[in-house]
């Protein structure tokens, strides 16, 4: 009886006590939902237009913003003199490098393993993520570096606002972080709705030998999926290395975005914002009015479960096309 | 020339359904058999044994227990990690509770453990398929790798948070435990991978095996045909985890001697995995391929490193490691997307028909 009060009772009696916390709960939920929804975006690009479930998604968000960092530590060396050039510079050359890394992608992984199974695919992106933390190591070293913010002119600092009897603090960075994810996943919707690419996207997502039999060039469109998912990676690196660092340590969140990737469904757009969302906020909610019952640490596995949860009602997410099996 | 079918002729249904219908496969067999039991516990120094040989055999049948679940029953999973945990901590646990009991049947015994856990977590696979399903798979591998952690009762509450091997005889000779000879252990873990590989060969060659592969192949057809989906997927379950806690068992207690939890990790999954899939789905001989290689490639190039003369610092060649086995993955799924066990089978046909090419 008393678990049963602790469970069902007691968190929403906090919830009510203390309205200014719950804000602050939700607020952190949300940002790290927003950062999750960019990283599942990431998979969900790739994955529409090729099949291919990206694992790899994690390590290339760590791989740019590495080479961001390694990029202009080097300008800096070769003298270029204000911080914020050569942060742009070095921002430029970095989405330079991930075009780069897409091409090479197609070329070397994804035309020789063409009409392979899925999971021949899923496995070969693994083979990338190895190969691309053994050539992260080598070339910046494994210890972690400091995201360039200042110089990027992205705000820091917090903004306190008395609200519910009580203050609640928001980072700056995390309303910059949604402002920016919000414009991208602006930008992608009308790219793909109303670009020439776009449209040719969305016929390869929808059958790969139609799109080839009305002359839609299939590793056109392979670069262009890797390389968005290259600059949505970018973005989502900036932004998690501004709250924290960057590390080989945030591979990791690629495993944080694989219950929203499920959730949402893998097809699906919206799916991964909406997903990412709800897994942010439970995950948060969870940790805070929940975890103590439980003991620290829920949060590793939560989200799997809320997904978990969700999809044996909807086995395709909520978002993704209805699946239909024919014998 | 050696190797070939002219003149063996099968007069039974027994011998036409046979595992090894060549004279030549079955001498094959037993000159490995001979050569597991009696050559290299004669020639191989401890380093051998304890670094190459032990481990091998323990990711084999580990690599088994998910070729059975993924490629006879085509169930990706990604919680081969935490059913090895939970094998590992089962034994941990029996071994307390029944010190005088014989660790080698406690160690077989720990496999139902992780079989009961696996079949729970495997209740899902019947509305979720696909990569829905792998990743509804980490669920189990980050729950239960949470579980290791937080709940002290299974690591005896030790400080340390780790489960330590204690010694344990079997008719008076250390098998476990610092005490125990690389010699002994070796021979334990030989015999329990031998019997369990042909227990498994058994099963997917027989009644079993054709559901769990019709499911594979197409489960709604698998359906049609009269095959009850959830018993056959939630079997498979089972016995895959089945064979990985033994593995993690035999992990803990015949190779590492104590382990923590960050051994049951996602990247052990992901490391049976790529053995499993390097060494190719629906294949036993390929998942002791498979683990040869992804086990022994990262040790050879250590050693071949200084001998190649480049004087290279460590974290460089562990570095060059990642990079070499990323691209080797790649290249090997480009080279032959059914692994090495198709190799093998290609390389058999070409000698059989030698020196004709067909």
């Amino acid at each position: 009886m008393d678990l049963l009060y602790k469970i069902f009772i007691d968190p929403f009696m906090q919830m009510g006590q203390a309205p200014d916390l719950l804000v602050q709960t939700l607020w952190e939920g949300l940002v790290s939902g927003v950062l999750y929804a960019l990283i599942a975006l990431g998979f969900v690009l790739i994955f529409k237009a090729s099949g291919v479930f990206n694992f790899a998604q994690g390590i290339m968000v760590v791989f740019a913003a590495l080479t961001l960092v390694g990029l202009y530590a080097l300008l800096r060396r070769w003298g270029v003199a204000p911080g914020d050039l050569a942060a742009y510079l070095a921002l430029l050359l970095t989405i330079g490098v991930m075009f780069v890394l897409a091409v090479a992608v197609e070329r070397l992984v994804l035309r020789p393993l063409v009409n392979q199974p899925d999971i021949i695919l899923f496995m070969a992106t693994f083979g990338l993520t190895y190969l691309l933390i053994g050539l992260g190591q080598l070339v910046f070293g494994g210890e972690s570096k400091v995201m360039i913010a200042e110089d990027l002119h992205l705000p820091s600092g917090s903004i306190e606002v008395k609200m519910l009897g009580g203050f609640v603090n928001f980072q700056k960075i995390d309303i910059a972080a949604a402002v920016i994810a919000s414009v991208m996943v602006a930008g992608l919707a009308v790219f793909f709705q109303s670009t020439r690419i776009g449209r040719a996207l969305r016929a390869v997502a929808d059958s790969h030998r139609a799109a080839l039999s009305v002359g839609i060039s299939l590793e056109q469109i392979w670069i262009v999926v890797w390389f968005a998912a290259g600059i949505v990676a970018l973005a989502t690196g900036i932004m998690w290395g501004a709250r924290s660092e960057v590390s080989f340590a945030l591979e990791i969140i690629a495993l944080k975005a694989l219950p929203v990737l499920i959730l949402g469904g893998f097809t699906s757009i919206p799916g991964a914002i909406v997903g990412g969302l709800i897994i942010g906020i439970g995950e948060k909610l969870g940790e805070f009015y929940w975890g103590p019952l439980l003991g620290s640490g829920i949060e590793s596995w939560l989200a799997y479960v809320i997904a978990l949860l969700f999809l044996l009602y909807r086995p395709q997410g909520l978002f993704g096309e209805r699946i239909i099996e024919r014998i | 020339m050696l190797y070939r079918e002219a003149g063996q002729y099968k007069t039974n249904y027994a011998t036409d359904v046979a595992v090894f219908p060549l004279r030549e496969d079955r001498i094959g067999l037993a000159v490995i058999l001979l050569i597991g039991f009696v050559v290299l516990p004669l020639t191989a120094n401890e380093f051998m044994l304890q670094a190459v040989l032990i481990p091998f055999l323990v990711f084999a049948l580990a690599a088994i227990g998910l070729n059975i679940l993924t490629g006879y029953t085509g169930l990706v999973s990604l919680g081969t990690g935490a059913f090895m945990g939970v094998g590992a901590y089962a034994c941990y646990k029996l071994t307390t509770f029944f010190p005088q009991v014989n660790i080698i049947v406690l160690a077989i015994a720990s496999g139902l453990f992780s079989a009961a856990v696996g079949a729970l977590f495997g209740l899902p696979s019947l509305r979720i398929k696909g990569f829905y399903l792998a990743v509804a798979t980490l669920a189990a591998q980050f729950f239960l790798s949470w579980c290791f952690i937080r709940v002290p009762w299974l690591y005896n509450y030790n400080v340390s948070g780790a489960i330590e091997v204690p010694s344990r005889y079997v008719f008076g000779v250390p098998v476990t435990g610092a005490t125990a000879t690389p010699l002994t252990r070796y021979l334990v873990v030989l015999s329990i991978v031998v019997l369990m590989t042909w227990v498994a060969s058994n099963l997917v060659h027989g009644r079993i095996g054709r559901m769990w592969m019709a499911v594979r192949d197409m489960d709604l057809a698998a359906e049609l045909i009269g095959i009850r989906l959830l018993p056959t997927k939630l079997l498979a379950f089972a016995v895959s985890s089945f064979y990985c806690g033994v593995a993690g068992a035999l992990l803990v207690f015949f190779w590492y001697g104590g382990a923590e939890s960050a051994v049951f990790d996602v990247n052990q999954s992901f490391f049976i995995l790529f053995m499993v899939i390097v060494g190719g789905l629906g294949s036993l001989t390929g998942s002791f391929f498979g683990a040869a290689l992804i086990f022994i490639l990262p040790i050879a190039l250590r050693v071949l490193s200084p001998a190649v003369g480049l004087p290279l610092h460590p974290s460089t060649v562990e570095q060059l490691q990642f990079m070499i086995v990323g691209a080797l993955i790649i290249f090997f799924l480009i080279v032959e997307p059914n692994g090495l066990a198709r190799l093998w089978q290609i390389g058999k046909q070409k000698l059989r028909v030698w020196p004709f090419p067909y």
